[in-house]
């Protein structure tokens, strides 16, 4: 397994979010994290970071424990994390801000460069020095998985890649999200429906109030219509 | 004409020291947030160690190598405070920061007395630079010409160190978004250390390039830190360009104000940096707060009226206290008026603070006019002390409505440069209009009436108006205007949604407050029976500061004991030790570190842990990480 995560529970001050929130990814698996607004989906991916405080529960990534480590060790073991509101770096040219991504390459893995995020993005290759904040949110998207790739981890954690996004761009961002894929990385992605994890995820989770409620591959999903009712947005 | 133009040479050879100091100040708010108290420290200590260099190892080398020595040496101090001290508190308020660096700055003080000892001290000229050349029939000192030369050249290095190198642009981007830094594998901990270090080497190198210039004295970290965040906020907090800029302004502003307007030259740099603020919130080259962290308010039990018990036993105390002349001497009574007044100052600048949220650094501006307004109806109107007493409040009063109108227009740690320049504006005006106010000699004879001349009636006097103005503030917190004073500081989007206007509530705020310490001004001048500019300065703000966050920020009227607490300790320090500033400091620094809540805070915490709540989730879960709202990445795994 690549990343193991057991009985996670999160507190935002006195407000309790999860309730043992279990689930795991394979090794070039991609899992889609599915739920609802305020369902827990970007709460789970913050814990798993380290950016919540109150916090119980154990993560293992790669075998090794890592739920008590800092985030910036996180990342360095191969954890990349794409955050949900995509904080570019506004007053960062595109290049720089693959720059501050940029971490040693992995044994045994072509490290990732800017042209070869350009590759995967033919958008951004045409604005290497445009300012992060002069970008349309597709391509503000784009750079802020290319800048996460930059620190050539093992496992992505992508919250929601597609919102916002026009239905052209979505089918490009799925191109890109198996295009990574096939570089054997593993992937997380949280969305809120089913349309877009379709077409790139084998297996699935749903979350709902803080709990997982569903677990199984998406053609179980789609065989079950009224677990997908029951927990998802139409 | 020409000498304008020898002036303005001298003005930039002037602005290069300032804006190293300006641009370390600025780099290190910007990817930290903490505004550094202590930048002025750095810089005299930089000035102080390169003396000391220079004048052991002789030469071109000794000097200018003694000059990059000493500011190595001063940044890795800064290095270290930054590790030992900030490291522990970059979670705690704003304020909390500038206190503790504050505290340093006290201590350091003292201790550059001690090593280096209280007289002026005359560096070695530049080698090579000792000369000057004619210009219009004046001398201009070819150091002069070196330095004017400098200030872009490390312009240009530092635009290349931050646009060049990989640390650069980290530290750009963590000026941006830090925790986004640390999300991409990046070790904020270094980062944040080395920007220190760097920051305080830039002041340290802009006070060793003063010793060819000027003497180098205990105080000159006071008069720099002024001018700096006069600049800083000028230019734009955390902005390189920014900060040279508006270095060269301030600068040529007083090299040229001297010339144009000598009364009042002064008063032209902070007029200019109001009409900027005011203007330009965030600086002519700063960008607008993408989350502005307010400075108070992240009160962890909701405030309530006193219980009748609590009542009775604050009655108990006062009473106890009236008691106190009965038993101590004239000079007890004496450190006992001065402590009851400044009390009142600490509660007045306590409402704006914590229950309205506006930090200023300027509150002795209003303290001062009271004691101004007091001494001038004694002195040109010949008015009793009980009109004084009204008319020393007043002109706090006046003042807040003038400068308060221009403050509530910005927030954080803007509203409070703005604050410290008005209070720097009022001081300038006292210094030198001689004709009214005395200037540096002040203004002797403001006596109490003769029914309280006497120590005890004095005292007592004091007391009842210090009670009195006390329970009043705290009867304002829980009137409806306390209540839309809180509501624009926890939430100043939503208190605009239910139709509160912020800025005349903060306004009316300001004003209370201003009055409040008008009043305490003007005891204070009967007190001392005399009025100086010192009342309106920078110190006494601090004081006012500091009692302020001992006593505890997140409480009703904690600025009391704060006051009581740290007015007795400095009265009895400079009784006992000469270096008490060294003492208070690291008492100060002790505090903040160990109860960020202030002492009132403090206890507060232990009486309300002790009964375990009932609801069980009780009192941990409500001591809400107020910073995980702001995404901080903090390890404390719970249970
Ligand atoms: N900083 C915070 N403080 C308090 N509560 C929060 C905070 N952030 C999120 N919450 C709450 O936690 C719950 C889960 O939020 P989360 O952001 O994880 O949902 P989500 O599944 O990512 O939703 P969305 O699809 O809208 O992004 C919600 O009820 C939300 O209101
Ligand atoms: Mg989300």
């Amino acid at each position: 397994m690549k990343l193991e995560v057991a009985e996670l529970n999160s507190f935002y001050g006195p407000a309790h979010i999860l309730f043992d929130v279990g689930f795991a990814v394979g090794d070039g698996e991609v899992v889609a994290m599915l739920g609802r607004n305020g369902a827990g989906k970007s709460t789970t991916f913050r814990t798993i970071m380290g950016l919540v405080s109150r916090r119980a529960g154990l993560v293992k990534f790669e075998g090794d424990e890592i739920t008590r480590l800092p985030s910036y060790e996180i990342v360095r073991r191969g954890l990349g994390y794409v955050p949900e509101d995509r904080r570019i770096f506004s007053e960062l040219t595109v290049e720089e801000n693959f720059e501050v991504g940029r971490q040693k390459p992995r044994p045994g893995a072509a490290a990732w460069t800017p042209d070869r995020i350009y590759k995967l993005f033919p958008n951004l290759g045409e604005m290497r020095r445009r300012l992060g904040g002069d970008m349309s949110g597709g391509e503000q998207q784009m750079l802020s998985i290319g800048r996460t790739l930059m620190g050539n981890p093992s496992l992505v954690l992508l919250d929601e890649p597609s919102e916002g996004l026009a239905p052209k761009i979505v089918e490009q961002m799925a191109g890109a999200i198996l295009a990574m894929k096939r570089e054997g990385l593993s992937i997380v992605i949280s969305e809120q429906n089913l349309h877009f994890a379709k077409l790139i995820c084998d297996r699935a989770y749903i979350i709902e109030k803080g709990r997982i409620r569903f677990s199984g591959t998406i053609d179980e999903l789609e065989a079950h219509p009224e677990i997908r009712d029951a927990y998802l947005a139409v | 004409m020409e000498l304008l133009f020898v002036q303005a040479l001298s003005g930039l050879a002037s602005a290069a020291s300032l804006f190293l100091v300006a641009s370390g100040l600025s780099i290190i708010f910007g990817v930290t947030r903490i505004v550094n108290f202590a930048h002025g420290a750095f810089y005299m200590l930089g000035a102080y160690v390169a003396y000391t260099l220079t004048s052991r190892f002789a030469g071109p080398l000794g000097f200018w190598g003694g000059l990059l020595v000493a500011s190595l040496i001063v940044a890795a101090l800064g290095a270290l405070m930054e590790m030992v001290l900030l490291r522990r508190i970059y979670q705690a308020p704003e304020l909390f920061q500038l206190l503790a660096t504050f505290g340093v700055t006290l201590m350091v003080q003292d201790l550059v007395v001690v090593i280096w000892g209280a007289d002026d001290l005359l560096g070695p000229r530049a080698p090579g630079f000792t000369g000057a050349f004619s210009l219009f029939g004046r001398n201009i000192p070819t150091y002069d010409l070196l330095l004017i030369a400098l200030g872009p050249a490390v312009l240009g290095l530092l635009w290349l160190l931050f646009h060049r190198t990989r640390w650069g642009v980290l530290v750009r981007a963590a000026t941006q978004d830090r925790d986004m830094v640390a999300c991409l594998g990046v070790n904020q901990k270094w980062l944040f250390t080395s920007v220190f270090a760097l920051g305080v080497f830039l002041a340290a190198l802009g006070g060793a390039l003063q010793i060819p210039r000027t003497t180098v004295t205990h105080y000159m970290d006071l008069s720099i830190i002024v001018e700096v965040f006069v600049v800083v906020v000028i230019g734009g907090l955390g902005s390189v360009t920014g900060a040279f800029v508006a270095a060269v302004l301030v600068s040529e502003l007083n090299a040229l104000g001297i010339l144009a307007l000598p009364k009042i030259s002064l008063v032209a740099v902070f007029l200019v940096m109001a009409v900027v603020l005011v203007v330009r919130p965030f600086g002519l080259f700063g960008k607008a707060e993408r989350a502005p962290r307010s400075s108070a308010g992240t009160s962890f039990r909701p405030w309530k009226p006193m219980t009748s018990i609590e009542r009775i036993g604050v009655a108990l105390i006062v009473a106890l206290a009236a008691l106190l002349p009965l038993f101590a001497g004239n000079y007890a009574l004496s450190v006992g008026s001065e402590i009851l007044v400044f009390v009142l100052f600490a509660a007045s600048l306590h409402f704006m603070m914590t229950v309205g949220g506006l930090a200023s650094f300027g509150h002795a501006a209003y303290f001062g006019l009271g004691a101004y307004g007091a001494a001038f109806a004694i002195k040109f109107l010949g008015a009793p002390m009980g009109v004084a007493l009204l008319i020393g409040p007043l002109f706090g009063l006046a003042g807040a409505v003038i400068s308060g109108w221009f403050c509530v227009r910005l927030s954080g740690v803007y509203f409070a440069m703005l604050t410290l320049a008005f209070a720097q504006i009022i001081w300038s005006v006292a210094f030198q209009w001689v004709e009214v106010t005395g200037g540096d000699n002040g203004i002797l004879g403001i006596w109490p009436s003769r029914w309280a001349s006497s120590p005890e009636g004095f005292f007592w006097l004091t007391l009842a108006i210090v009670a009195v103005s006390v329970a009043l503030l705290r009867v304002l917190v829980f009137s409806p205007f306390g209540f839309g004073l809180r509501a624009t500081r926890d939430n100043t989007l939503r208190a605009d949604a239910i139709g509160i206007d912020r800025k005349s509530v903060q306004w009316a705020a300001f004003i209370v407050s201003g009055t409040f310490a008008g009043l305490a001004g003007a005891l204070f001048a009967f007190l001392k029976g005399s009025v100086f500019p010192e009342t309106l300065g920078i110190p006494i703000s601090v004081d006012g500061l500091v009692m302020v966050l001992l006593g505890g920020i997140e409480t009703v009227s904690g600025a009391v004991v704060g006051a009581i607490f740290y007015k007795a300790l400095a009265i009895w320090l400079m009784s006992q030790t000469d270096l008490s500033k060294l003492v208070l400091g690291a008492i100060i620094v002790l505090l903040v570190v160990a109860s960020p809540k202030g002492i009132v805070g403090f206890i507060e915490q232990i009486r309300h842990r002790r009964p375990p709540s009932p609801n069980g989730a009780g009192s941990s879960a409500a001591r809400a990480d107020a910073s995980d709202a702001l995404g901080i990445a903090k390890m404390k795994v719970a249970e």
